[in-house]
């Protein structure tokens, strides 16, 4: 029944840090050495001994690298913020499910994505940017609470010259001369088409909401995919934190159609 | 092969059998129970048949024995990262005598543990597969038992099979030592496992529970008697939750572990992320999602119901919450009832 000598799929494997990127003053983008060769919207466990491990989306890969942006917000992350290049971290993964680049294909998408939401969705932006034949067309939708808060600034302005794109800030500040207002607003700006795809990314009040009005502009449920975030443990299927139902999100998510997704009930 | 032995040969056989392995079973810790001047009947270590109690329920299940409560992941010391070993002590093979419903409730562990993701726990699987197991057979059961309803009154997969009788003990061996064993300390005989064939609770679980059930009121009833403390989950045999920590050993901040604890989905911060959001915080609704995990979600994943109908939850609840009247309410309302 069990194997004498089984694999620990809880041991992770040192990783240097080759660069420290702040986004914002409390948002910071790690490219880390790695082998690992993650599908857009996975995530990896980033621990520090003694500290502990968090769940974290991978915002970008390449040939021997990739990059996280984390946000401090507690214990680890904080203890992460404080590294330098050269420092080691830990990791493991990728886990999860990631965005289905086939359904995509030769159809017309469309990002939505809010603060730290754009993470997930970045690596999977900036392949298109290079491959934009693959789509028929791409449109962007990135809010941010205020323009303090904006991260990838030199990727979204290299976007923005590429696709349709529209930025927004919950509450301007002096200075700002882009748009204001959340997310949810400006979806019905977006010409789409009826086959578009649709990915929602971001605080679960903005995917409900932001979800509801693509539902409006008669999008169906399955052309919709979310990515959701629970308190994760283990990354494994074995904690028990993240079950929704009969769903792990580490497993079957964190990124689901909205099909599967709707009927998630915490 | 069946055997009789008698209590003096029985316990000559535990005299050995505990000389090569671990054996675990229900064990009475004197005046230890929830109420003064009770006794603590729980899985301990046993040393002889004399340590062996036959006629009740433990308060806690054997899952501790390959699922303990605590357990070190890997040790960090000066940027190394050591697996922690396990003592030789726990390498030696183990035998635990449970009861079926418990015997059923370790595949549902194996379930989690072994098959659920991309790869088996290698912490549980390392001390499970040394563990073996003897069945207590129930000649009748407990108040509050349900094993009949969840179908867990038969069970498979142990080594051997006993019960007391007629001043006798029964052994049915159906593997090494066993087989050996019950040569040398009883007398052949025709030996057939008793199942319990009836509770005095019955259950009826639903075919399916409807999300439409989610918002239903029957739940709020327990938003205000559950004081989330978590027992119900901590006695149940099948529940398998925990959480990782770190820590830096406080005398040798150089050195520090990863650990794993058991956790639970009725106590306050199991779902808590980054930037205050929580889901269930009301615990209506906890008690909704441990009950629907028990015996429709599980199901659906794995073909089988978690819940093996032990009846700890409800015996441990300090609120007197029945697990088994919610998940009867629950049939009546799927069938178009009302409601007890
Ligand atoms: C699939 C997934 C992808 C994620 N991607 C990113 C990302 O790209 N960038 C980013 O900045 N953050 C991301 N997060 C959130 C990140 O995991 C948490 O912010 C981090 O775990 C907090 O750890 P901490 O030790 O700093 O906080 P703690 O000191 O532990 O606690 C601070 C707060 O974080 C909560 N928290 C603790 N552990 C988790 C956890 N595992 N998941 C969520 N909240 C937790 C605590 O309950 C508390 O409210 C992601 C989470 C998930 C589940
Ligand atoms: S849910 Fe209650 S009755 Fe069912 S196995 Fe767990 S403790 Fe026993
Ligand atoms: S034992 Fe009772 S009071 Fe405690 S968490 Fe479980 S249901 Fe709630
Ligand atoms: S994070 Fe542990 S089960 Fe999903």
């Amino acid at each position: 029944m069990i194997a004498n000598q089984i694999a620990n799929p809880y041991l992770p494997a040192p990783a240097q840090v080759l660069a420290i990127q702040p986004q914002t003053g409390v948002d910071y983008t790690f490219r880390l050495a790695t082998d690992i060769e993650p599908a857009w919207g996975q995530f990896v466990e980033i621990s520090l001994p003694g500290v502990g491990e968090a769940p974290i989306s991978v915002s970008d890969a390449g040939p021997g690298y990739i990059e996280l942006t984390i946000r401090r917000v507690g214990k680890v992350t904080t203890a992460l913020h404080q590294l330098k290049p050269g420092d080691t971290v830990y990791l493991r993964g990728p886990y999860g499910s990631g965005f289905p680049r086939d359904e995509f294909a030769g159809h017309q998408l469309v990002v939505a994505a809010g603060g730290t939401g754009v993470a997930p969705v970045k690596g999977l932006i900036n392949y298109y940017a290079g491959h934009p034949g693959e789509l028929a067309g791409l449109n962007l939708l990135l809010g941010f609470k205020t323009p303090a808060d904006i991260l990838f600034r030199t990727d979204i302005e290299r976007w923005q010259g590429l696709f349709p794109t529209i930025l927004t800030v919950d509450q301007g500040q002096a200075g700002w001369l882009g748009k204001v207002g959340l997310v949810t607003e400006f979806v019905k700006e977006i010409p789409l088409k009826n086959d578009a795809r649709i990915i929602v990314v971001g605080p679960p009040l903005m995917i409900k909401f932001t979800v509801a009005e693509f539902i409006k502009c008669q999008i169906k449920p399955e052309q919709i995919w979310v990515s959701l975030e629970r308190r994760m443990h283990c990354g494994l299927g074995k904690c028990g934190h993240c079950k929704i139902n009969d769903v792990y999100v580490c497993l079957e998510g964190p990124v689901f159609n909205y099909s599967r997704a709707r009927d998630l009930v915490d | 092969m069946g055997y009789k032995l008698t209590p003096a040969g029985l316990a000559a056989l535990l005299d050995e059998l505990v000389t090569s392995r671990r054996v675990f079973g229900p064990v009475r810790y004197a005046g230890k129970g929830r109420l003064a001047g009770t006794d603590l009947i729980t899985y301990g270590p046993v040393k002889g048949l004399a340590d062996v109690v036959w006629d009740a329920r433990t308060t806690f299940s054997p899952k501790e024995v390959f699922f303990p409560v605590k357990e070190s992941l890997f040790y960090f010391s000066h940027g190394e990262i050591t697996e922690s070993a396990l003592k030789a002590s726990e390498i030696l093979e183990t035998v635990v005598f449970l009861r079926a419903c418990d015997l059923n409730a370790v595949t549902r562990l194996d379930k989690i543990f072994l098959e659920n993701g991309p790869a088996a726990d290698n912490y549980y699987a390392r001390r499970r597969q040394h563990t073996h197991f003897v069945l207590m057979e129930c000649q009748e059961s407990f108040p509050g038992c349900f094993c009949v309803s969840m179908g867990t009154n038969r069970a498979t997969g142990h080594q051997a099979a006993l019960r007391p009788e007629g001043g006798y003990y029964l052994l049915q061996a159906l593997a090494e030592p066993w087989l050996s064993l019950g040569e040398r300390y009883g007398q052949p005989a025709d030996v057939e496992p008793v199942w319990v064939q009836k509770n005095s609770l019955t259950v009826k679980v639903p075919d399916r529970v409807d999300t439409s059930l989610f918002q239903h009121e029957l739940w709020r009833e327990y938003s205000s008697r559950c004081i989330a403390c978590g027992r119900c989950t901590l006695s149940c045999p099948t529940c398998s939750c925990f959480s990782v920590q770190d820590i830096f050993y406080r005398d040798n901040p150089e050195r520090g572990e990863r650990r794993r604890v058991w956790a639970s989905c009725q106590i306050d911060g199991f779902t808590d992320m980054a930037g205050g959001h929580k889901v269930r915080e009301d615990r209506g609704e906890r008690m909704r999602f441990k009950v629907l995990h028990k015996i429709d979600d599980f199901r659906r994943r794995f073909g089988i119901n978690m819940c093996v109908g032990c009846g700890r939850c409800e015996e441990v609840c300090p609120e007197y919450i029945s697990f088994a009247r919610c998940v009867n309410t629950l049939s009546q309302l799927m069938n178009g009832g009302a409601g007890a």
